[in-house]
C-alpha cells in the first residue's frame, strides 16, 4: 500500500489530508458501524478473556442437569449431557471467530488477486486464471476435503501441533474453497471498470498497470468484495461445523458455535435454549461484521456525500 | 462477437478436459470405499469386498482408469453406478425434473425477493425499509439451511400441520390436485432455499446500486427530468447489474447441482442428495458424471456470463 | 444345529462309557433310524473342567451337574432322558410346543435354538404362533415405509447393506424366515427340515427342503426347485460378482424332484439355517436371470424391476429415493398380505424420519431410529405412532490395540511385531474398563434401546455367560493404575517410565457414538488418562481400501468403538473373528478381521473346538468360554447390548424380529381400526 501515500503530481489538496483519516472520519459518520465495530471488540475481548472470568469446565459432564434452562449456576443452561453452554460457547467462539474471520480474509485475498489479475490480463493469463476459478468452481468439496485432510492433516500436525495444524487447514481449506465467487466478481468489475474515462485517463498520464489497479480501479471495486466477505465470514463459521460433523475439522468435542447449533437442532423443542445461544452468538457477530463492512464501503467509496 | 462466442467454446474443449482429468484425480485419490457397508456383515467374508473392488477395476491405476472413463464418455457412456449398478445417465435424468423444479423455484424467488428489495433499499439507504431488509438479510445467511428447515418443519408441519415435510416424488393425484400437492410439498423448501439465497443476493444488489446511483450520469438523467422509476430502472439498473449477473451465473449451474442439504431435509429425490450418498459410498462414477456435467455448466454460464457484461456494458471489449 | 446329531447333550458324560453301547440305547423309539440329537457317538468327550475358567451359566452348570451326578441304569443322564421324554411328549402331544420352547428357556437355550433342537429330536418344527388377525386378502389401505437410508438396488444378490436387503425383501422371498421370537418362519418351504422328515441328515451333513407346491412368480410362472439351484448357481460364480458368494461357495444344491432341492455341506455344519433363509436368502427367478449369470449380471432389465414371489409386486422403483408395490391377488399364503399398495421412501436422517411417523403421522414405519431416547419419549407425547424395540445380539463395545499404533515396522503401523506401550499393561486394560459409565450412557443416550452388558456376545441368550460382571468406579481404577506405578505426572497425567497415559479414541460418526465419547473422555480425564477424541466419516471407517489410514481394520488408534451386527441367532462368524489365524496386517491388506490384534492360544482353542463340536451345550459352553476369555483379557469393553428401534403408528402391528431385517415379516403385518 505504499504506493498510495505517495504525493500524486496533481494533487491539489490541503498537505494535512490523508486519505485514510478521511476514510475514518466518513466510517465515523456511519452509526451503526461504530457500534458494530464497538460490539464486535466486545465480543473477541468476551471470548479471549471470558475463561478467566466463567471458570466453569467445558466438558464436565452432570448428568443430574441435563437440559436445564438458563439459571444462576449456568446462564446459557447446560445441553443433553449436562455440560454448562456458556463455558462452551466462550472456547469455542474463540475457534469460530478466529475460522471465521481467517477464512474471510484467505478468500477475500485469494480472490481478489486472482480476479484482478484475470480482469487485467487481456491474453492467457487472464484465460488460465478463469480457467483454474472454473475447475474451483466445479470440483466436488467433500471428497477433496477428505483427501486434503487425509494427504496433509498428519504433517500439519506434526509442526504446529493438534490445533494448530487443524486450524490452519481449516482455514486454508474454507478459504479457498470460497475465494471463487470473489474472483469471478473482481474480474467482472476490473472488465468494466478499465475501460473506464478515469482509467484511461490515469493510462494517458503513464500510470503503471500496478498503480492502476490499486489506485484506480480497486477503490471502485470494492463493494461487492466487502459485501462477499463479510457474507463469507457467516459461511465459514457454519461451514466449519460441517467439516467437524464430517470428522475433518476439530475434534468432536470441540464446542465451536455452528457445531454447538448443530448439536442442538434435534433437540429443539425440548430445550430451544441450547440452540437460542449459538445462533444468536453467530448472528450477532455476523451483523456486526456486516455492518461494520457497509460502514466501510460508504467510507472508500469517495463520491458518497456523508 | 460470434467469432468469440466460437473461441471461447473451442477454448472450453481442452480446458474441460484437464478439469475432467482432475476431478477423477482428486475422486481416485479420496479415501473410502462402495463397498464399506459389508465390513460389518458378517456373512460377507472380506475378501468378497477385494474381489469387487477388483472387477469394478478400482484397483488398477489412475490413469487408466481415467483413460477407461474417457474413452466411455467420448462414445456417451456414462458408465454405471458401482451401489445400485444402474447407469448412471439414467440416475440423473430420474432426479433431473424434481432438483430443476424445486431449486429453479427456489433461485426464482430469490431473484424476484432480491432485486426489487435490493434495487429499493439502495434507493433509501438508511431508512426504515433499508433497515428492515437489512436484518432479514443478516438473520437469513447467519443461520444455516439446515436449522431454518427444522425451523420450518416444526412450525408448518408439526404445530400447524399446514404442510407435508417428506416429498414425494410422484404424486398420486391428477388434474388440479395434482397441481395443488405439487406446490404445497415444495413450499418448504422453497422457501429455505430461496430465502437463503435471497438474503445474500439482496445485499449483492443493494450494494451494486448503491456505486451507481450517486453517478453523474444517474444524475443527469434525473436532471432530465426522467421519473425516479425510469431513472433507476433504464439507467442505474444496468450497470448495477453486472454483479448481480456474476452471481446469478455463478447460482445457475446449482440449478442442476440442486442444494445438498435442503435436500436431505426435505427428502428431496434430487442430485444433490443423490451426489452426497454417492459421495458418502464412494460411488465414483456417479461422482464423477454430475460433477463433470457440473463442470460443463460452470464454464458454459461463465461465458454467457461474459456476454452479457458486453451487452450490459458495451465498452467491454471482446478479444 | 443338525451336526449336533449324533452327539450327546451333556457335557460331563464319563470318557469310559462305551459309545456303542449308547447309540444302542438312545436310538429313537419307533424306528431305527435317524439317531436322536441327544445320543453321543463322541468317545472323548470335553469337560468343563479340562477349562480353568468357570465355563457355564450358573444356571446351565448346575443343570448338567445333576444331571452327570444322576446317571441312571444305562449310563445315560438325566438330562439326555429329560429332554428325550419331552420331545416324545411332544411328539405325542402331551406336551405342547410352546410349553416345551419354555422349558428349553429355563435350560438357557433360545427359542431358535430350541426348536431346532426339536426338529433334530425328531420332531418336525411348527411355525411360531401367527399373530396375523385379518381374515381376507387385501383392504388395509396403503403402507407407507420410510427408510431414512434409501434401497439403492433390489437384487438379494447385490445388495451391500440392510437397507438393500430390505427393499428386495419386499418382492422376493426366501424358504424361510425368523420372526419376532426367532423360530423359524416358513415362507416358500413347504415345512421344516427335521430328521423325521428326512429334511435333516444324520451325519450334519445335508438339508432337504421340500417346497411350498403352487407358488408362482408374479409373472405367472411356477415356483420350482430349479429356481433355488439356479440361485445358487448365480451366487456363487464370481464373474457375477454378487456379494452372497460367501454363503453359496461352500455348499452343493442340487435338484431332487420339482419340488425338493437338497444341500450338501463340505463339514458338517451345526447351524444349516443360513443359504436361502432370511432377507438375504432370498430367491430371484431362474427364467429370468439365467441369461444374466456372469460377467453379464449387471445388464439383467429385472435388476432393476424385480419379479417374485412375494406378498406386493412390483411397480415402481427410484434408487435412493422410493420403492412403490401393490397387492400379489395371488400370494401364496391365506389372507395376505393386508396392504393394498405398498411405498417405501428413503433419504433424510432418523430424527425426522421419527417425526414424520410418531409425531404427524405421514409415515407408518420409520426404520432403524437411531435416536437419543430423550427426543424420542418427547416425540411420543401425544403422538401418532410410538417406537418398538426388538432384541437381537448387537453389541456397541470399545476395542483396544494390543500392538503400537505409533510406531512404525516394515511400513505398518500396529504391527504384530509391536507390542502397545501403554495397553499391554493389563492394569491399565483393567482401569479403562471400569472407566466407561455403562449406566449413564443408557440413561443419556441409548435408553429403552440398549440394555447393559459385561459380554462381548450377547445372543442368542443360550451363549451368553453369567460369570461376568462389570463395575464403573473412577476411584478403583485410579487405585489400580496407582498400584501398577502410574503416577500422576505435573499436568495431572499419569505416567510411568517416561511413557504418559494418552489414548487416541476413534468411532464412526454417529450422534451417540460422539456423545459415548464424551461421556467415556470426561472418567478418563478424572482418573488421570488422557484421551485424544476423534471421529471418522463412516464410509472411510469402514472401507477396505487398503490405503486408507483411517480404516477399523488399519486401527491406527489405541481404541475404538463400533458395532458388527449379528444378522443370525448363532455366534460362530461373530467368535471365529477374533482367532489368532485373523489378524489383520499389512500381508493381508487388512483383511484379516481380527481388528484388536489379540492373541490368546487358549481363546484360539476354544473356537476350534466350539467349530468342530455338533453337542449343543458343550459348542454353547465352548463360545461362553470364549466370550469370558475376552472379557477377562479385556479386549473389548462392551458399552451396550442394542435393541433394534423403530418408529411405527399407533395403528400399525409390525412384526419386528432382532434377528432378521425388518421387512422380512412383511406378510404379517396388519393394521387395526383402533390404536
Amino acid at each position: 500500500m505504499a504506493g498510495l501515500t505517495l504525493a500524486s503530481p496533481s494533487a491539489e489538496r490541503r498537505p494535512a489530508w490523508s486519505p485514510w483519516r478521511e476514510t475514518w472520519r466518513r466510517y465515523r459518520r456511519h452509526k451503526l458501524a461504530v457500534v458494530s465495530a464497538f460490539l464486535l471488540i466486545v465480543l473477541i475481548a468476551a471470548v479471549v478473556f471470558g475463561p478467566f472470568v466463567w471458570r466453569v469446565s467445558i466438558n464436565e459432564i452432570d448428568f443430574s442437569a441435563r437440559l436445564e434452562g438458563p439459571s444462576l449456576a449456568h446462564p446459557f443452561g447446560t445441553d443433553d449431557l449436562g455440560q454448562d453452554i456458556l463455558a462452551r460457547m466462550i472456547y469455542g467462539g474463540r475457534i469460530s471467530l478466529a475460522v471465521g474471520l481467517a477464512a474471510m480474509a484467505v478468500a477475500v485475498l485469494v480472490g481478489t488477486l486472482i480476479g484482478a489479475l484475470a480482469g487485467m490480463s487481456r491474453g492467457a493469463l487472464g484465460h488460465a486464471l478463469m480457467w483454474l476459478t472454473d475447475l474451483f468452481l466445479s470440483l466436488p468439496q467433500l471428497p477433496l476435503l477428505l483427501l486434503l485432510i487425509y494427504l496433509f492433516r498428519d504433517g500439519l500436525k506434526a509442526v504446529f501441533g493438534p490445533e494448530g495444524g487443524i486450524f490452519i487447514l481449516i482455514v486454508l481449506v474454507i478459504g479457498g474453497l470460497r475465494w471463487m465467487p470473489v474472483a469471478r466478481l473482481v474480474r467482472a468489475q476490473f472488465l468494466s471498470l478499465r475501460e473506464k474515462e478515469f482509467v484511461e485517463a490515469a493510462r494517458a498520464l503513464g500510470a503503471s498497470p500496478l498503480r492502476q489497479v490499486v489506485r484506480h480501479i480497486l477503490p471502485n471495486a470494492v463493494g461487492p468484495v466487502i459485501i462477499a466477505g463479510t457474507i463469507d465470514v457467516a459461511a465459514a463459521i457454519i461451514a466449519e461445523s460441517t467439516l467437524s460433523f464430517l470428522g475433518l475439522g476439530f475434534p468432536p468435542d470441540t464446542p465451536t458455535w455452528g457445531r454447538l447449533l448443530f448439536d442442538a437442532k434435534d433437540f429443539l423443542d425440548i430445550g430451544p435454549h441450547w440452540a437460542l445461544f449459538p445462533g444468536g452468538a453467530i448472528f450477532v457477530a455476523v451483523v456486526a461484521i456486516n455492518f461494520i463492512g457497509d460502514g466501510m464501503r460508504d467510507a472508500l467509496d469517495a463520491r458518497r456525500v456523508i | 462477437m460470434s467469432q468469440y462466442v466460437l473461441r471461447r467454446l473451442l477454448i472450453a474443449v481442452p480446458s474441460l478436459l484437464g478439469i475432467s482429468l482432475v476431478l477423477y484425480i482428486v475422486l481416485a485419490l479420496a479415501p473410502g470405499d462402495p463397498f464399506s457397508e459389508l465390513a460389518t456383515n458378517p456373512n460377507v467374508p472380506p475378501e468378497v469386498a477385494a474381489a469387487l473392488r477388483a472387477k469394478f477395476g478400482l484397483d488398477d491405476p489412475i490413469y487408466l482408469r481415467y483413460l477407461h472413463w474417457l474413452a466411455a464418455m467420448v462414445q456417451g457412456d456414462w458408465g454405471f453406478s458401482f451401489v445400485s449398478r444402474m447407469n448412471v445417465d439414467t440416475l440423473i435424468l430420474q432426479r433431473l425434473p424434481t432438483t430443476l423444479y424445486v431449486i429453479g423455484s427456489a433461485q426464482i424467488l430469490a431473484l424476484l425477493i432480491a432485486i426489487p428489495v435490493g434495487v429499493y433499499a439502495a434507493t433509501r439507504p438508511y431508512s426504515i425499509f433499508d433497515q428492515i431488509a437489512n436484518t432479514f438479510a443478516f438473520i437469513g445467511f447467519s443461520l444455516p439451511t439446515f436449522f431454518t428447515g427444522l425451523l420450518f418443519i416444526l412450525v408448518f408441519s408439526i404445530t400447524l400441520d399446514w404442510l407435508p415435510f417428506v416429498y414425494s416424488s410422484d404424486i398420486k393425484a391428477t388434474g388440479i390436485r395434482w397441481l395443488f400437492e405439487q406446490i404445497r410439498q415444495a413450499i418448504m423448501p422453497v422457501m429455505v432455499l430461496g430465502l437463503f439465497q435471497a438474503a445474500s443476493m439482496t445485499r449483492f444488489v443493494r450494494s451494486a446500486m448503491l456505486d451507481v446511483i450517486r453517478l453523474d450520469y444517474v444524475t443527469t438523467a434525473r436532471a432530465k427530468g426522467l421519473g425516479q422509476p425510469r431513472v433507476i430502472v433504464k439507467h442505474a439498473m444496468r450497470n448495477a447489474m453486472i454483479p448481480v449477473v456474476t452471481l446469478v451465473a455463478l447460482q445457475m449451474p446449482a440449478v442442476f447441482g440442486g442444494a445438498i442439504v435442503t435436500e436431505q431435509i426435505f427428502r428431496i429425490p434430487g442430485i444433490g442428495s443423490l451426489l452426497i450418498s454417492s459421495i458418502l459410498s464412494n460411488d465414483t462414477p456417479v461422482v464423477m458424471a454430475v460433477t463433470f456435467v457440473f463442470a460443463c455448466l460452470v464454464v458454459l454460464f461463465n461465458l454467457i456470463a461474459d456476454i452479457l457484461y458486453g451487452w450490459l456494458d458495451p465498452r467491454i471489449s471482446f478479444r | 444345529m443338525q451336526s449336533a446329531i449324533p452327539r450327546r447333550f451333556d457335557a460331563s458324560g464319563p470318557p469310559d462309557c462305551q459309545s456303542d453301547v449308547r447309540r444302542s440305547v438312545f436310538l429313537p423309539k419307533q424306528k431305527s433310524q435317524p439317531p436322536s440329537i441327544l445320543l453321543i457317538v463322541d468317545s472323548q468327550p470335553l469337560t468343563f473342567e479340562a477349562f480353568n475358567v468357570p465355563l457355564t451359566g450358573e444356571q446351565l452348570g448346575r443343570r448338567l451337574r445333576r444331571a452327570s451326578n444322576t446317571k441312571n441304569r444305562t449310563g445315560t443322564t438325566m438330562l439326555d432322558t429329560e429332554l428325550r421324554t419331552m420331545i416324545d411328549e411332544v411328539k405325542d402331544g402331551r406336551m405342547d410346543r410352546r410349553g416345551f420352547v419354555q422349558r428349553m428357556l429355563a435350560f438357557g437355550l433360545t427359542a431358535p435354538m430350541a426348536t431346532q433342537i426339536l426338529a433334530i429330536g425328531g420332531v418336525a418344527m411348527a411355525e411360531g404362533p401367527s399373530v396375523y388377525k385379518p381374515t381376507k386378502r387385501g383392504g388395509g389401505g396403503a403402507l407407507k415405509l420410510l427408510w431414512w437410508q434409501g434401497p439403492t438396488l433390489l437384487n438379494p444378490h447385490f445388495a451391500t447393506g440392510t437397507k438393500d436387503q430390505d427393499g428386495s425383501r419386499l418382492f422376493y422371498e426366501p424358504l424361510a424366515c425368523w420372526d419376532a421370537d426367532g423360530n423359524m418362519k416358513l415362507v416358500l418351504a413347504a415345512e421344516i427340515p427335521s430328521l423325521e422328515n428326512g429334511g435333516l441328515s444324520a451325519d450334519g451333513m445335508s438339508v432337504t427342503w421340500k417346497l411350498k407346491p403352487g407358488v408362482k412368480w408374479h409373472d405367472g410362472k411356477p415356483f420350482t426347485a430349479d429356481d433355488v439351484v439356479f440361485n445358487w448357481e448365480y451366487a456363487r460364480d464370481p464373474a457375477t460378482a454378487t456379494v452372497t458368494i460367501g454363503v453359496h461357495r461352500d455348499i452343493t444344491v442340487e435338484k431332487v424332484d420339482d419340488l425338493t432341492v437338497r444341500i450338501t455341506f463340505k463339514k458338517p455344519t451345526p447351524f444349516w439355517a443360513d443359504a436361502f433363509v432370511g432377507a438375504p436368502g432370498s430367491i430371484i427367478p431362474k427364467h429370468l436371470f439365467a441369461e444374466y449369470k456372469g460377467a453379464k449380471s449387471r445388464e439383467a432389465p429385472n435388476n432393476l424391476s424385480p419379479v417374485g414371489t412375494g406378498p406386493y409386486k412390483f411397480v415402481e422403483f427410484k434408487p435412493g429415493d422410493v420403492i412403490r408395490g401393490e397387492l400379489n391377488p395371488d400370494y401364496h399364503m391365506p389372507n395376505r398380505p393386508h396392504f393394498d399398495t405398498i411405498e417405501m421412501k428413503g433419504g433424510g436422517d432418523a430424527v425426522s424420519a421419527a417425526r414424520a411417523v410418531i409425531q404427524t403421522g405421514e409415515y407408518d414405519f420409520g426404520w432403524n431410529i437411531q435416536v437419543e431416547d430423550d427426543v424420542l419419549l418427547r416425540l411420543e407425547k401425544g403422538g401418532k405412532g410410538k417406537t418398538v424395540y426388538a432384541v437381537g445380539g448387537d453389541t456397541e463395545f470399545i476395542a483396544l490395540n494390543f500392538t503400537d499404533p505409533n510406531t512404525e515396522v516394515d511400513g505398518e503401523r500396529s504391527s504384530m511385531k509391536t507390542k502397545h506401550p501403554l495397553l499391554s499393561d493389563p492394569a491399565v486394560r483393567k482401569a479403562l474398563s471400569m472407566l466407561v459409565d455403562r449406566e449413564a450412557v443408557k440413561k443419556v443416550i441409548y435408553g429403552r434401546a440398549g440394555r447393559v452388558t459385561p459380554n462381548f456376545l450377547n445372543g442368542p441368550e443360550k451363549f451368553v455367560s453369567k460369570n461376568t460382571s462389570w463395575e464403573f468406579s473412577i476411584e478403583k481404577a485410579s487405585k489400580l493404575l496407582d498400584e501398577a506405578g502410574w503416577k500422576p505426572g505435573a499436568d495431572g497425567i499419569r505416567e510411568k517410565d517416561g511413557k504418559k497415559l494418552k489414548l487416541l479414541y476413534q468411532t464412526a460418526i454417529n450422534g451417540p457414538r460422539q456423545k459415548t465419547q464424551a461421556i467415556v473422555k470426561q472418567a478418563c480425564q478424572k482418573a488421570g488418562i488422557d484421551v485424544e477424541l476423534k471421529s471418522v466419516v463412516a464410509s472411510v471407517f469402514f472401507s477396505s481400501d487398503v490405503a486408507n489410514p483411517d480404516t477399523y481394520a488399519k486401527f491406527y488408534a489405541d481404541l475404538e468403538m463400533f458395532q458388527i451386527p449379528m444378522s443370525q441367532p448363532d455366534p460362530a462368524q461373530h467368535m471365529r473373528r477374533y482367532h489368532s489365524r485373523n489378524v489383520a496386517t499389512k500381508e493381508n491388506k487388512w483383511q484379516g478381521v481380527n481388528f484388536p490384534r489379540w492373541v490368546n492360544k487358549v481363546y484360539d482353542a476354544a473356537i476350534d473346538a466350539a467349530e468342530a463340536e455338533t453337542d449343543l451345550v458343550k459348542r454353547a459352553a465352548l463360545y461362553i468360554k470364549a466370550n469370558d476369555i475376552m472379557m477377562q483379557d479385556i479386549v473389548f469393553i462392551p458399552v451396550m447390548h442394542r435393541l433394534k428401534v423403530e418408529a411405527c403408528a399407533n395403528t400399525l402391528r409390525p412384526v419386528v424380529s432382532g434377528w432378521a431385517n425388518e421387512t422380512d415379516n412383511l406378510f404379517d403385518w396388519y393394521r387395526e381400526a383402533t390404536g
